[in-house]
């Protein structure tokens, strides 16, 4: 048999002396039980980094996608050429929206697990991706989130009342109970409904940029996603997009790691850089330090300044770790290490945004503490006033008869028929 | 009703001149971009070059590239644009070059286009239409031949529009531009050059003559979700959309047939009321439609049909479909739920 294979000039291979083929299935390094060791991380200093004019050709800043844009060295100082050198109440105004996040996660996490809620999911380790970008982009640019930039809103100065309400479903929220929680939609805000789909978002941003380019707006747009969530077609869709119309958006990667329980070598981290992903479309690539609230603000002003400049987008990934769970229904001890968390190479944003102010003699540790303490009473009083408006479960917040409303513009007479035999019914089973 | 309420909102101006479907769909287009500066034409080869089947010929001349332009070939990316210029306040069209094209953009169209008004309680809405051409009768083989209307009419929040005509083309057409919810605007594009009555062997007929073909150069509207009759009769009720008509209505008249023959022209909303009237007064209903059959749209009709109209029924509402096959070549015509089986069926209702 084999001699015949091998006679055949079409067909060799099966009797040669071949290695077998393997799959690679990547595996992160640590699992549970492991101790998290990120010694081997390559992390370059602060300060390192140049900082390319903001028109400058993607092709002449390709290091940009493999380095490390750091401003926030060991100390707490900034240096580099990336220091944005923010006075010292935007400064301070940071601090407060990345403190005031942490402590809105924490309240309404525990509203979920005292059973308020069915659903929350925390941005605690992230909140300078989200606090950083709102404080570099104008108020009126158009932001397409994914679900944990809550920052952006508390950035941008939204009532955490009406954030609450939506996570309560309740009736005060304006969405009408239709959205899991934390699914916010803020036309005034300038933040756009989110989606439970990952990254359709992505190309809703760049055709959103491509319109306000096409009727000579000077509003930008800029939109985020996870790292897992790059393998989606509508990422690649939306960066083709991008790059042929050089559309005024800003394509933010938040890689914390972790999509669920798949560690980022599953959206091809073991391979490259995610900001690597903008060299083959010919688009400017940064990767920055997601834990560095100056670097965050330096590289979405670098880039929100090239769109405006009609210089085309930017994609940026922002390196840095999920600390908490995916969500309320997820258990990251049950495929992660534990103490990946508190060994992460990067620290954490408010800490490090903490002592910088405290290094330049601006804040101190008794400021902060009192902050803290003011915050936690500011989310405990507005979830007291949130509730007020009912919590999920807690009866019907809206009318049954609303569930048939917004499908579209007029109500067609299948929805009404729909919703006159459903009112029937209930009123039939006397209830 | 919907007879006279489709005449009361009919609004035409302009001269009335002779039209394929492309040439009607074009105007339409062309009507609507003078009007609105906010309708923009998008979509794969739609620009300079003015599309594959020419529908959106000369507009990019006439209004620039910002409102007309050439796409990447994604069609995830096509309606996820589309989305976002709808957010932005724009009034996109954006094209799918063949319906069997459109599923890399399902994603977009249900979970996004189909649900921002509702999942935003009306802050964002998402006013686009989507042109595609589909259906067969082209030997374009299975990816050039689908019918997948009944994917989208099973989707909450988008409208289905299926016109049969270059009058009906041009009317609804506008009134899907102007209507701030997504709507599928299927062409058949077995009709773009002229009516098909079925018979594959004879020669090509093309619009001129035809009465549905005299369209208003100008503005009108014909409002979705009106079904046409487009013939009165007693004996049976044909239900049917976009080629079909003209093959049912062909065999009506080949076998001399009292026939009342509904061309719905809007699959959702659909004009339930129509139906009804005519199921009613007639007592034996036909569906005829070139999608396949299991869950197409019409096991909906039939759904209907039945709840409303079972005791004036006097025999069992018949079906002519595409068979549950992907559409084949060189069968094609065996494919085709054309004469053959339509008389069969017409027969079949008659004989109780």
């Amino acid at each position: 048999m084999s001699d015949r294979i091998d006679s055949d000039a079409g067909m060799e291979g099966a009797g040669r002396n071949l290695p077998p083929l393997r799959l690679h299935v990547p595996e992160p390094k640590f699992r549970p039980g492991d101790t998290a060791d990120f010694s081997d991380f390559d992390i370059p200093p602060a300060g390192a980094q140049p900082r390319p004019d903001e028109t400058a050709q993607p092709g002449d800043m390709r290091d940009l996608a493999y380095g490390l844009v750091r401003v926030l060295d060991e100390e707490g100082a900034a240096v580099g050429p990336w220091d944005p050198k923010l006075p010292p109440e935007t400064l301070l105004k940071m601090l407060r929206a990345m403190a005031l996040t942490r402590a809105f996660d924490a309240r309404m996490f525990r509203a979920q697990r005292q059973g308020k809620t069915s659903f929350y999911m925390k941005s605690t380790g992230e909140e300078a991706v989200s606090i950083g970008a709102a404080a570099a982009l104008a108020s009126d640019d158009m932001c397409f989130p994914s679900y944990r930039q809550q920052g952006i809103l508390i950035a941008r100065g939204w009532p955490i009342v009406d954030m609450m309400n939506q996570i309560y479903s309740n009736k005060g929220d304006r969405l009408k109970g239709r959205q899991l929680p934390i699914m916010y939609s803020a036309r005034e805000a300038g933040f756009f409904s989110i989606s439970g789909n990952l990254t359709t978002q992505y190309p809703q941003a760049v055709g959103w940029a491509m319109a306000s380019a096409a009727r000579g707006d000077t509003r930008i747009a800029a939109t985020w996603c996870g790292e897992g969530s790059t393998a989606e077609g509508d990422f690649h869709s939306a960066c083709t997009f991008a790059s042929v119309y050089r559309a005024p958006v800003i394509m933010n990667v938040v890689n914390n790691q972790w999509a669920i329980s798949s560690f980022s070598g599953f959206a091809g981290a073991e391979a490259t850089t995610f900001a690597a992903r903008a060299i083959g479309y010919g688009i400017a690539g940064l990767r920055v330090d997601g834990n560095d609230a100056l670097a965050v603000y330096a590289a979405t002003r670098w880039a929100a300044d090239r769109a405006r400049a009609n210089a085309g987008p930017t994609l940026i990934e922002h390196f840095t770790y999920r600390v908490e769970g995916h969500s309320t229904s997820d258990d990251p001890s049950a495929y992660r290490s534990a103490d990946e968390a508190s060994h992460w190479p990067l620290g954490d944003p408010i800490a490090r945004l903490r002592k910088h102010c405290i290094a330049l003699g601006i804040w101190d540790e008794e400021q902060h503490a009192a902050m803290d303490r003011e915050l936690a009473e500011t989310v405990r009083d507005a979830a007291r006033e949130a509730e007020k408006n009912g919590i999920l479960g807690h009866g019907l917040h809206h009318p049954m008869e609303s569930m048939f409303e917004d499908v579209f513009e007029e109500m067609p007479w299948h929805l009404r028929e729909q919703q006159q035999q459903m009112l029937d019914e209930w009123k039939a089973a006397g209830l | 009703m919907s007879d006279m309420m489709s005449e009361a909102v009919t609004e035409t101006h302009g001269d009335t001149v002779q039209m394929n479907m492309i040439q009607a769909i074009n105007s339409a287009l062309d009507v609507m971009m003078e009007r609105d500066p906010d309708v923009v034409v998008m979509g794969e080869d739609v620009g300079y070059f003015g599309g594959v089947f020419r529908a959106t010929a000369g507009l990019q001349q006439k209004y620039g590239k910002n409102r007309v332009f050439d796409t990447p070939i994604t069609e995830c990316g096509i309606i996820g644009v589309a989305v976002g210029m709808g957010a932005y306040g724009l009034r996109p069209v954006p094209e799918i070059q063949f319906a069997d094209y459109i599923y890399p953009a399902l994603d977009q169209l249900v979970s996004e286009a189909a649900r921002l008004r509702y999942r935003s309680a009306g802050e964002f809405i998402s006013p686009m239409t989507v042109r595609s051409p589909f259906g067969g009768g082209i030997f374009g083989g299975q990816t050039h031949s689908q019918s997948p209307e009944g994917i989208f009419t099973h989707v909450s929040g988008v409208k289905t529009v299926i016109p049969s005509t270059p009058y009906d083309a041009k009317g609804l057409l506008i009134a899907a531009i102007e209507d701030n919810d997504p709507t599928i605007f299927f062409e058949p594009k077995r009709i773009y050059n002229g009516p098909f009555n079925g018979h594959y062997d004879a020669p090509a007929k093309s619009w001129a003559g035809h009465a549905q073909a005299q369209v208003p150069t100008g503005y009108y509207r014909i409002s979705l979700g009106e079904a046409r009759v487009a013939r009165a009769g007693e004996a049976l009720t044909i239900i049917c959309y976009g080629t079909m008509v003209h093959v049912v209505e062909n065999m009506v008249a080949e076998m001399g047939v009292d026939a009342e023959i509904l061309d719905l022209r809007t699959l959702v909303p659909l004009d339930i009321q129509a139906i009804e009237r005519s199921v009613r007064k007639t007592g034996r209903c036909l569906i005829v439609h070139e999608a396949t059959r299991t869950s197409g749209f019409g096991a909906e009709l039939m759904a209907q049909v039945q709840e409303r109209c079972f005791y004036h029924l006097e025999a069992p509402i018949e079906r002519v479909t595409g068979f549950d096959t992907p559409y084949p070549h060189s069968l094609e015509w065996a494919y085709f739920p054309g004469p053959v089986r339509i008389r069969e069926a017409i027969n079949k209702i008659l004989k109780d």
